[in-house]
């Protein structure tokens, strides 16, 4: 099995992944650790608004969407 | 007795919140919880009040108070804005973080989502951190049952080491219990002992050298162990406040700051930045929610939200989405428009018949001819119109969204049209504040506060007024239904009246766009901040408690404004339309005086008149204008929309003018209400002038072109 790394963005819908780590910093980086975006969370991509951005995700029992900009500065592998 | 919390020092920022203590016995409870929880719910349970609630993420976005008696002892019940830590990001996160910090509350009682448990924890082991007086409320146990998860309260309890209460407030369900363990805990009946976090050997570390200097020098009650660890994890708005409320800065204590350095220094070897901090921090109470959520929660049914994600397959769909959100729309234009109708007429045919009455009773206490007259044609007729003209349709609609609010469909919208707003550089959540201004631009106003960004916050502000709220509805409806649904025929008349409203609101929300882009390209310069928009689990409406609530609270409450403003309206008008100076009346006086400026936007002196008065609130423009002609032309009764038709078109309406008056409705300034909230929420003239202008200074433009056009085609 070989290990991916790529941005959260990446992952297509209906695949899950693991958070490796966040790029942000500051404000941007708190708001995704509230979310409980910590290393190691699974994350699924769930579905994809009308027009492809921004992208609905399964965190920690919650759906949370993300536009492109934000989930890019999100590291994970699956 | 008046021991507010404020005057003990702990000021909320807004400075909106005095809780008035009837006695010292008096207990604080502050209500919070993650956003969309059930918070509101649980609180008008409690104290048996109103607060407005909706199945959003944002819906309490200021502080309500309500009090409640339990065993013959009060309580007072604080209802903070939803957050999910308090790592504050937002004002309302801000506001909900001081209030449980520094608002010395008695106890907390924290509401939770059954069935998204695990994040709600975080929040719980948080607060667990700055008090132990505290209670929590595992809410929406019924929609849990359903989807089949099950919770071990008990040992969530034991977990947690505080008493835990599960509850279904929607019916009522556990809310005893909950007032029991809130009596036991606020009066230290039960002894409650959650178990701190333990985090990674540096940071214990640091703590440890830190902790007594910050003990020592803390002159108010609070966790010494809670403060050190946000000294050491910085937050600077965290420590505004706390400085504000313990009076000092601690870092200019030498005891304490010479220990901070030494931490700092210890944290620096083991090469922990600033950033590692905080991620170990989250990290750990993130590692312990996921723990405790393993231990007390079981899913039966893994796919539990099959439901929920089957529907967003739908309803945020790349091809059915949009439409399904414009037909939605739609239907409820279509239900207000053709429900409206009925009771419309029932209720001016039911005044007007009053109305003779009325005057005869005056003449039967032998009033003067023209104090009747001023009473009656005046005070009365304009009254009577605001009710059945205005009434109907607000009572139909409001409901209605309310249903779709409570539903969950609302952050959908956000979801959907998200793209359209970060190409205006503006702010995701900017569609739920502009769905708000639907019901009221004055709530939608307010509700901007769930935005974090201040530039984005403003922008939503600037433009909210472009959608049209409850009291703007019915005076586009009854112009489209008088003057556009009469070409087709009858069946389909209702048909093209919801066509042409909802044409009417997507242009609304084209110039949200517009302006929202110019502004950021202008004025408010700058690019999107990131943000998280959660999309909750869908439920199922109360109808009928959402029908009595959204009848009584809100649009009763603002008929009643508006009654209260078209009263003296009506007085100035019949004044103004028979003081005669010369041979003419005041009112023809000002109405001419307007009337060429008015022309040039393809409107008349007197609509632009109705505006103008109608600034305190918009229900009575289209009052005032039937108002104005009827007295100044010869009296008759006008009890149908067909004659009112005829009485407009009597004094120079064409086509065109329904036109221009339905786009100045849509843009012109604010309502006085709005413009004094925009004033308080941006503390600033210029923004507040700006508000009032960049809609007004459209509306004129749009309405200038619009006109000119015509004319120039001669179409009209």
């Amino acid at each position: 099995m070989t290990e991916q790394i790529f941005s959260l963005n990446h992952l297509p819908i209906g695949q899950k992944g693991r958070v490796l780590s966040l790029v942000s910093n500051g404000k941007e980086r708190r708001r995704m650790l509230d979310l409980g975006l910590v290393q190691g969370t699974t994350v699924e991509a769930l579905q994809k608004s009308p027009s492809g951005d921004p992208i609905a995700y399964f965190i920690r029992g919650a759906v949370i969407a993300l536009r492109q900009e934000d989930a890019q500065k999100i590291l994970i592998e699956c | 007795m008046g021991l507010t919390h404020q005057s003990t020092g702990s000021a909320i920022d807004t400075g909106e919140l005095t809780i008035i203590r009837t006695s010292p016995q008096d207990k604080v409870i502050a209500l919070a919880g993650n956003p969309n929880v059930g918070k509101s719910t649980v609180f008008n349970g409690l104290t048996g009040m109103n607060q407005h609630t909706g199945n959003w993420p944002g819906k309490t976005v200021t502080n309500a108070q309500g009090k409640y008696v339990h065993n013959y002892k009060n309580f007072i019940l604080v209802d903070i804005p939803g957050t999910y830590s308090l790592l504050a990001s937002s004002v309302e996160e801000e506001v909900a973080r001081d209030f449980i910090c520094f608002g010395e509350p008695d106890a907390v009682v924290i509401v939770a989502d059954a069935t998204c448990l695990e994040r709600n924890l975080n929040l719980v082991l948080q607060i667990l951190e700055v008090t132990q007086n505290v209670v929590l409320c595992v809410n929406l146990l019924d929609e849990a049952q359903k989807k089949k998860i099950h919770i071990d309260l008990q040992e969530l309890s034991h977990l947690l080491g505080i008493p835990v209460v599960g509850a279904s407030a929607r019916s009522g369900i556990g809310l005893e219990k909950l007032m029991d363990s809130v009596e036991e805990v606020s009066f230290h009946q039960r002894r409650t002992n959650p178990k701190s976090i333990v985090y990674p050997e540096p940071l214990e570390q640091a703590v440890s050298i830190l902790q007594p200097a910050v003990e020592k020098a803390l002159t108010k009650p609070l966790n010494a162990r809670w403060v050190t660890l946000k000294l050491l994890d910085w937050d600077d708005t965290l420590f505004h406040s706390l400085s504000d409320y313990i009076g000092i800065s601690l870092l200019k204590v030498p005891d304490v700051a010479e220990n901070y350095q030494e931490a700092k220094d210890l944290l620096r070897r083991s090469s922990w930045s600033d950033e590692k901090i905080r991620d170990e921090v989250v990290s750990s109470i993130v590692a312990k929610s996921e723990e405790i959520y393993q231990h007390c929660v079981y899913l039966e049914n893994k796919a539990y939200n099959h439901r929920d994600r089957t529907i967003d397959k739908w309803l945020t769909s790349k091809a059915a989405g949009i439409p399904i959100m414009i037909l939605l729309l739609g239907l409820i234009f279509w239900l207000t428009i053709e429900g409206a109708n009925y009771p419309s007429e029932l209720l001016s045919s039911l005044f007007f018949g009053l109305q003779e009455h009325l005057v005869v009773f005056f003449h039967w206490i032998h009033a003067p001819e023209w104090l009747t007259n001023m009473l009656v044609m005046g005070v009365y007729r304009t009254l009577a119109w605001v009710v059945s003209v205005m009434l109907p349709p607000m009572a139909i609609f409001f409901p209605l969204f309310t249903l779709l609010e409570d539903s969950g469909y609302l952050p959908r919208v956000a979801f959907n049209m998200d793209k359209f707003f970060k190409k205006a550089n503006a702010h995701g959540k900017q569609s739920l504040t502009m769905c708000m201004g639907f019901g009221c631009n004055a709530c939608g106003v307010i509700g901007c506060r769930i935005i974090d960004s201040p530039r984005e916050r403003l922008i939503a502000i600037l433009t909210n007024n472009f959608v049209p709220c409850n009291g703007r509805f019915p005076t586009l409806i009854a112009i489209i239904t008088m003057f556009f649904a009469g070409v087709a025929a009858l069946p389909l008349q209702s048909a093209l009246s919801t066509l042409m409203l909802t044409g009417i609101i997507i242009f609304g929300v084209c110039m949200t766009l517009l302006s929202s882009k110019l502004l950021s390209k202008t004025v408010l310069k700058g690019i999107p901040s990131s943000f998280a928009l959660e999309l909750p689990p869908y439920r199922r409406p109360q109808i009928g408690k959402v029908i009595v609530r959204s009848i009584f609270d809100r649009t009763l409450f603002v008929l009643g404004r508006a009654a209260a403003v078209a009263a003296p309206a009506g007085l100035i008008i019949w004044i103004l339309s028979n003081v005669m100076v010369g041979d003419a009346s005041l009112l023809s006086y000002c109405t001419s005086f307007f009337d060429p400026f008015a022309q040039l936007i393809g409107l008349d002196g007197v609509i632009l008149m109705a505006f103008i008065l109608g600034f305190p609130a918009n229900e009575i423009v289209m009052p005032i204008i039937i108002m104005s002609y009827l007295c100044s032309g010869s009296i008759m009764e006008f009890d149908s929309l067909e004659q009112l038709h005829l009485l407009l078109v009597e004094h120079g309406w064409t086509w065109l003018t329904a036109v221009c008056t339905m786009l100045f409705s849509l843009l012109h300034f604010p309502c006085g209400t709005t413009c004094w909230t925009i004033y308080k929420e941006t503390k600033s003239i210029k923004w507040t002038a700006l508000a009032f202008f960049l809609p007004t200074l459209s509306g004129i433009m749009i309405c200038f072109l619009v006109a000119t056009f015509a004319r120039f085609f001669g179409l009209a």
